[in-house]
């Protein structure tokens, strides 16, 4: 009897998902991106919108919600395919643009060029992406397919070579193959360490033990990061496979997906992917006719950061306290119920299916000798186009911030880039060339974390900056270890401190080694990475600290302890009365020449009447330090 | 046990067996290391205390003697420049959150951070921090000891005895970051907990955060 192999297997599903895919083309199709940012953007109700005018209209078009292509400012997004016309995509699109959109093009032949954002394939009419200043520097490989293909059916994968690299890893690879292909990638694990992945997996598949297991970090909980919500909710099958190839590689039967519950659009597509997987035999015994089973589950996490941190995550499965543990025995030997255990992010499992299926080579020629692959960032603050990119290792900040994210808004200067997260560092424009590598950026301070990086410009204070960061990380600390527990407390005490025009230039002595001895004292990641925003912001912006300290000045006018907002009067118009209603407080009055003065007493600096003084006049203005001008 | 192997600890040769924690060697050959969390028995240190670093030949930065396996031919320096700071801003950060009137204190004399204070010439007053605020109820419920969570400095060796020992579970770590402390079930008094009263706890506590009432008892 003739034996069906597993890519034989494969070949049968990827036909039939192809013939699927194919035959949506065949009338039009509208894609609606529905990954949490742009639901966050109302692209519920442009679908409704779309779903409604279709109908009135008796058109026979489908609609499909997609996740996020990375265009996060442009939400909410919608791709229209229509034969005879390239996909052209449309950003920012409303309830109007959407009713436009059904009359004029799916209904006649006009696809709304001013509207159109760019067309997905080449063509004479209209630029791509690839004309897009950004697409000379973006290299996709985990987000290839993220906003384009639906979640929610894993056909959709499938038709885009999803699961070959099973396949092929079932039916050709042995695991020490697999182990090999993965070192010789060079692939570094994504959330934020940067471990080798073949060093990791190969601890534990030497291990001896019958139960392993395989656990995917999901809980992503940096403030401004949300590339593996975007990766999951746009792409989760992707995660399955390369959590698949780890399991058949390690000898794991079980594997679970620890993910935040604060993210429950990603829980409910990883729920229904897990499902559909089962359903085609992907998941569960004998996956593709081999011998190896696999299964998985979904383990919600309550929301604490320290969680991401792995001891502490496994600790929270187990049903202790989310707190971490000192290390070794590590996971790969001793981790989930004391079993050999290998936890990687979500991106670095994400990546896998791609190395399996393209070869190390191919990955290893991306990016650098020591960071090979893509870095996925979370492009956020004040940039000009905000969004999920990724570039090859090795592009430098000022490319990412500069041609990428298109620059700062309104005519601002650039001040410091966070790279990193609350556990990351502040990095001044004279380190913008740097390349962006797990090393290089180790170097100057920061560190690669998990990939969220934090824009800033003239108007952030780097001691607020710094001390907004530390309060999180010090709410966040669970309280095991002594430098974390009260080192982060004292240098929040102090730089609060600071930003009341209360600090004391000892402090900034007191801060740099408490800073230096928490990072090297510290039990856990947490503790030793909780003062790089500090040690960063007292290397490259000392200056702001002493203008805090010593003229009780904040050069970006951020700290309300230490500005005042003041009236000119010479700016100040008799017929304008805007600034006295915008005030919650009444502490602006009218003096006896007709002009706007600000009670100084009453006022409680909430920044409205700066906020809404017409532009022509722009009357009023924050001093600092928070002296008013002589008469 | 491992085999017996040979390592020096600040320039003195000792014998230990392969295996054994770095801390316990170091103690049972009269070498001093501060310490507060480490519980000997404890199969995984909990570590928290970051008072018992040492140098360790060919090792980048100072590590935590309770967690260190002992090897052989192992090269230990219980003191560098590097390892006093990190001692000393420990230490100081835990005076930070424990009450400091030792002439009050029952434990006086008798205290193991005056202890570490006297070996490692420490001072027992804050230098470079302020005192934080803390103020726990004192439960003097259980009459023959009385615990003062404000000079707690959540070492876990009473929890130890008490979940590992004794086996009662009166007692548990609660909360989280700052407010981690040590408390009852639900935070009540000790008297209505499971409680036994058999004072192992008391006899553990290397502070005066649990004190016998009655010194001869």
């Amino acid at each position: 009897m003739k034996v069906i192999t597993a890519v034989e297997r494969y070949t049968e599903l990827k036909t039939k998902a192809q013939e699927k895919v194919n035959s949506l083309q065949d009338k039009p199709l509208v894609r609606i991106g529905t990954a949490t940012c742009g639901l966050a953007a109302g692209a519920l109700q442009v679908k409704e919108t779309f779903e409604e005018e279709i109908k009135n209209k008796g058109l026979d078009v489908r609609i499909q919600e997609v996740g996020c292509m990375g265009h996060c400012y442009a939400e909410p997004l919608a791709i229209i395919s229509k034969p005879g016309f390239p996909s052209f995509c449309y950003g920012k699109v409303d309830e109007g643009l959407a009713k436009l959109l059904v009359d004029s093009f799916l209904e006649n032949d006009d696809p709304c060029y001013e509207y159109a954002m760019v067309a997905l394939e080449p063509n004479d009419i209209f630029p791509t992406f690839t004309d897009f200043p950004r697409d000379a520097y973006e290299k996709k490989i985990i987000l290839e397919h993220c906003g384009f293909i639906d979640p929610g059916d894993i056909e959709h994968y499938i038709a885009h070579e999803g699961y070959a690299a099973l396949a092929k890893a079932l039916e050709e690879m042995k695991p020490e193959e697999i182990i090999s292909e993965m070192t010789a990638s060079g692939l570094r694990g994504r959330g934020g360490a940067g471990f080798p992945v073949g060093k990791k997996w190969s601890l534990c598949k030497d291990t001896p033990d019958e139960v392993k297991y395989i656990i995917c970090n999901a809980d992503e909980g940096d403030p401004g990061a949300f590339m593996d919500r975007n990766v999951l909710e746009s792409n989760p099958h992707q995660v399955i496979e390369g959590m698949l190839i780890s399991a058949y590689t390690v000898g794991a039967e079980k594997g679970y997906i620890y993910i935040r519950n604060e993210y429950p659009l990603a829980i409910q597509r990883i729920e229904t992917a897990l499902e559909q997987a089962r359903e085609i035999g992907l998941l569960g015994d004998s996956i593709f006719g081999s011998p190896f089973n696999f299964d998985l589950e979904i383990f919600e996490g309550s929301g604490a950061f320290v969680c991401g941190e792995e001891s502490a995550l496994v600790s929270s499965m187990e049903g202790k306290m989310g707190i971490p543990q000192a290390r070794p025995p590590y996971m790969a030997v001793s981790g989930f119920r004391g079993r050999p255990t290998v936890l990687n992010n979500v991106k670095t499992f994400a990546y896998v299916p791609t190395i399996i299926r393209k070869g190390a080579d191919y990955f290893k020629s991306v990016g650098t000798s020591d960071s090979s692959g893509t870095a996925v960032f979370t492009l956020v603050g004040k940039v000009a186009n905000t969004g999920l990119v990724e570039v090859p290792m090795g592009t430098t900040l000022r490319q990412l911030i500069f041609d990428i994210g298109e620059g700062i808004p309104a005519e601002k200067e650039f001040k410091a880039v966070q790279i990193g997260g609350p556990s990351g560092g502040c990095l001044p424009e004279t380190k913008l060339d740097i390349p962006i590598d797990f090393d290089s950026l180790a170097e100057a301070g920061a560190i690669m974390g998990s990939g969220g990086l934090v824009v800033l410009d003239e108007d952030d204070c780097m001691v607020a900056i710094a001390r907004y960061f530390l309060e999180f990380t010090q709410q966040e600390s669970c309280g095991k270890c002594t430098f974390c527990r009260l080192g982060t407390k004292h240098m929040l005490d102090i730089l609060t401190r600071i930003t009341q025009g209360k600090g004391e230039m000892a402090d900034l002595e007191i801060l740099q080694e408490l800073a230096e001895d928490i990072k090297m004292g510290s039990l856990c990641n947490l503790g030793k990475t909780a003062p790089n925003p500090i040690l960063t912001t007292l290397r490259y912006f000392r200056d702001e600290y002493e203008a805090h300290i010593l003229e009780g000045r904040c050069p970006a006018c951020m700290c309300k302890d230490l500005i005042l907002y003041y009236i000119v009067p010479e700016k100040c118009s008799k017929l304008c009365n805007v600034c006295v209603g915008s005030c919650p407080v009444e502490a602006i009055y009218t003096r006896e020449d007709g002009l706007k003065a600000i009670d100084q007493e009453k006022c409680v600096k909430c920044d409205n009447c700066l906020k809404t003084c017409p532009p022509e006049h722009d009357a009023v203005i924050k001093l600092s330090p928070p002296v008013l001008p002589e008469d | 046990m491992g085999k017996k192997i040979t390592l020096t600890i600040d320039d003195r040769q000792v014998t230990a067996f392969e295996g054994e924690k770095l801390l316990w060697v170091a103690l049972e050959n009269d070498i001093y290391i501060p310490h507060l969390c480490a519980i000997k028995e404890e199969e995984r240190p909990s570590a928290s205390c970051r008072l018992c670093f040492v140098e360790v030949e060919g090792f980048s930065h100072p590590v935590t003697a309770c967690t260190q396996e002992v090897y052989a031919g192992m090269i230990v320096k219980t003191r560098s420049p590097r390892v006093d700071r990190l001692v000393k801003s420990a230490f100081e950060l835990l005076l930070s959150d424990h009450r400091l009137e030792c002439a009050k204190c029952p434990k006086n004399r008798s205290c193991e951070l005056q202890k570490i204070a006297k070996e490692r010439k420490l001072k027992l007053r804050l230098t470079r921090l302020k005192p934080l605020e803390k103020e726990y109820a004192i439960d003097e419920s259980m009459g023959s000891f009385v615990f003062d969570p404000s000079r707690c400095v959540l070492c876990g060796r009473c929890v130890y005895v008490d979940h590992q020992e004794v086996e009662v579970g009166a007692i548990g770590f609660t909360h989280r970051g700052l407010q981690r402390k040590v408390t009852t079930f639900g935070g009540g008094l000790l008297a209505d907990s499971p409680c036994t009263g058999c004072g192992r706890c008391v006899e553990v506590c290397p502070v005066g955060a649990l004190f016998f009432t009655d010194k001869a008892g």
